[in-house]
């Protein structure tokens, strides 16, 4: 064995190798091999089949067979998120109904939703990337997942569902909600790893000392009484600083992983036990950077709009699908030693950000400007509003006994140590406000962030 | 000697100080005295109560955010000039006072002050050896049996 040269360390504390994740480590060669071929049927399927794809792709004068090499990629048109609405509900299938044995459907923030279909072999490859994200995250047979996502159209919980089972592990299909009930089931039936949303374990990891259930905390009076040591975390954009946080308040690894219904659902990528970056299961879904404003190809190592095909899903094949997820393609081997490629931990989505006199911000980096400031808890909401004309950013923060003092003082220079950390980051003057705590509204699902006030 | 203060945080709206009185209200936890402190934005409410953990637990199981501080209640003449003398003396010993508030009602002739130093433990032995006339740092159980007698 190999002394790895990674910053972590933990390398060599990676569990025994599962022949299932065979795929992440071919030699590079060999997968862009497998990549092209792949492309070229899943290229040739779409155009044979769907209307769109054959419409653009004459418009632009190619053909499948134009597909020599997987550089020629960056020649088929991109597909965008409207497309999908455009065509609501059936119009992007490339197979008969006959052949689709599952529908999802994700909710638009505004009007129809978009729907996402799949073959047999589909929710086989769907359940091949689950079991490997699993295996990253360091689980196998005998652990015992509790599945917090939400089961029903929503992507997540059938999707973790199905991965979990295929892995060997035991799944609790709980799905989201009913806190207390989560928090019981955790400690009464052992759980080792829970599938839920970042902001929703910390809803839970909130409320289980009223419950009697302690987490695995260094320095705590109380001893631990629950098995947890990971939990699978993805469907919404989170902070290093926010995983800091969850680990050294519950003693478990919180793994970021990645999806999005249009792809897949869970399991385009995920994170491994170097928890540096996520490996895109890439023999299934091609990955690409483009710059969002000109959709010009960027090489790996430059941060732009990931862009992903989908190489080996049939009923509803995405070629170039936009995400909007802001990240990079990072260009050094990973010290797991998946040849799969990684991207940098999605921090924001370019549809999450919002414009303030002029000024993009995304609610991450307002997080992080929080969880500088030591003490600050993550449970926060950014309130944007219009006074005579301008507009106005208010951060409201609950406040917690770990950060409430009993003098005025104190708690002021709390309020302007926190304003100025932020307008540090987002470099405009946002206001301050300390809240009671459970003030802001929880979510089950995604956490609401933003409310915006202005009459745009 | 020293006194357990409970403080909650408050936002400055109507009705928000009404909330944390009636939960001890509930609790059957009697107020003896008190002081708001407030901002624009949010107040702080510093409470004396008779049983502290009881009234603790209480509003926290409400959801209040609290905590407590250390304080001393300091028997001070009832005359004018009193405080003065006190607030010079602390002066003179370099004690610190972050802030302070009263007792309303009098103990015969003299006046109860609730005071946050900024080190309460260096405030009881500084006031003990150097014994001012009429100043003395109250015993908990003196001042609750005091209030019972009035």
């Amino acid at each position: 064995m190999t002394q790895s040269s990674g910053t972590t360390g933990s390398v060599l504390s990676v569990g025994t190798f599962q022949a299932i994740s065979a795929p992440d480590y071919i030699p590079k060669k060999q997968l862009q091999e497998l990549q092209l071929s792949r492309l070229q049927q899943i290229v040739t399927h779409a155009y044979q089949n769907v209307a769109l794809y054959r419409e653009r792709m004459d418009a632009k004068g190619i053909t499948p067979v134009d597909i020599q090499s997987l550089d020629d990629i960056v020649h088929l048109p991109f597909t965008l998120k409207s497309d999908l609405r455009d065509t609501y509900p059936y119009g992007l299938f490339a197979v008969p109904l006959e052949e689709v044995v599952r529908v999802h459907a994700s909710s638009g923030t505004t009007g129809k939703p978009i729907v996402v279909a799949y073959t047999q072999a589909d929710l086989e490859v769907w359940s091949n990337v689950m079991v490997r994200t699993f295996a990253a995250c360091g689980l196998n047979r005998g652990d015992i997942i509790q599945n917090a996502y939400g089961y029903g159209l929503f992507t997540g919980g059938l999707g973790a569902h199905y991965g979990a089972e295929a892995l060997g592990a035991t799944v609790i299909p709980i799905s989201g909600g009913n806190t207390d009930r989560q928090i019981m089931v955790m400690k009464d039936f052992g759980v080792t790893a829970i599938c839920s949303t970042p902001s929703y374990f910390l809803h839970i990891l909130e409320h289980a000392p009223e419950l009697g259930v302690h987490f695995n905390v260094p320095g705590s009076n109380q001893d631990c009484n629950v098995r947890l040591k990971a939990g699978i975390f993805g469907a919404e954009p989170w902070t290093e600083a926010m995983r800091k946080h969850i680990e050294e308040a519950s003693g478990i690894k919180a793994y970021d992983i990645y999806g999005l219904s249009e792809i897949i659902g869970p399991g385009v990528g995920s994170e491994c036990s170097a928890q540096a970056g996520l490996h895109m299961f890439e023999d299934h879904f091609y990955p690409e950077i483009i710059d969002p404003e000109t959709g010009a190809s960027l090489p790996d190592g430059e941060e732009g709009e990931l862009v992903l095909t989908t190489l080996n899903k049939w009923a509803m094949p995405m070629l170039r699908y936009r995400t909007r997820d802001i990240t990079e393609i990072l260009p050094e081997p990973c010290s797991c030693g998946r040849t799969i490629r990684r991207i940098r931990r999605i921090g924001r989505r370019s549809d999450d950000m919002f414009i303030v006199r002029g000024v993009n911000v995304f609610p991450s980096q307002i997080e992080s400007a929080l969880l500088a400031v030591e003490g600050a808890m993550p449970h926060y909401q950014i309130r944007l509003t219009r006074q005579e004309g301008l507009d106005q950013i208010t951060v409201e923060v609950e406040v917690t006994p770990e950060i409430f003092s009993d003098k005025v003082g104190a708690m002021e220079r709390l309020q302007q140590k926190l304003s100025h950390s932020m307008e540090n980051i987002i470099g405009i003057r946002a206001a301050l406000r300390l809240v009671e705590p459970n003030t802001i509204e929880r979510s089950m699902g995604k956490a609401k962030r933003v409310i915006d006030e202005r009459a745009l | 000697m020293k006194l357990t203060q409970l403080s909650l945080f408050l936002e400055n709206k109507p009705g928000h100080v009404k909330i944390p009185c009636q939960v001890l209200a509930e609790a059957g936890v009697n107020i003896c005295t008190l002081s708001l402190a407030d901002t624009a934005q949010f107040g702080i409410l510093h409470l004396i109560v008779e049983d502290w953990e009881k009234g603790y637990a209480a509003l926290k199981n409400a959801g209040c955010v609290v905590n407590t501080t250390d304080v001393l209640a300091l028997v001070v003449p009832d005359r004018p000039g009193g405080l003065a003398d006190l607030l010079d003396h602390c002066d003179t010993c370099g004690l610190n006072i972050e802030y302070m508030y009263a007792f309303t009602r009098r103990r015969k002739q003299d006046a109860i002050m609730i005071i946050c130093f900024e080190d309460p433990d260096k405030a009881i032995e500084v006031l003990k050896d150097r014994k001012m006339d009429g100043v003395d740092v109250m015993r908990c159980t003196d001042l609750f049996g005091d209030l019972e007698g009035l």
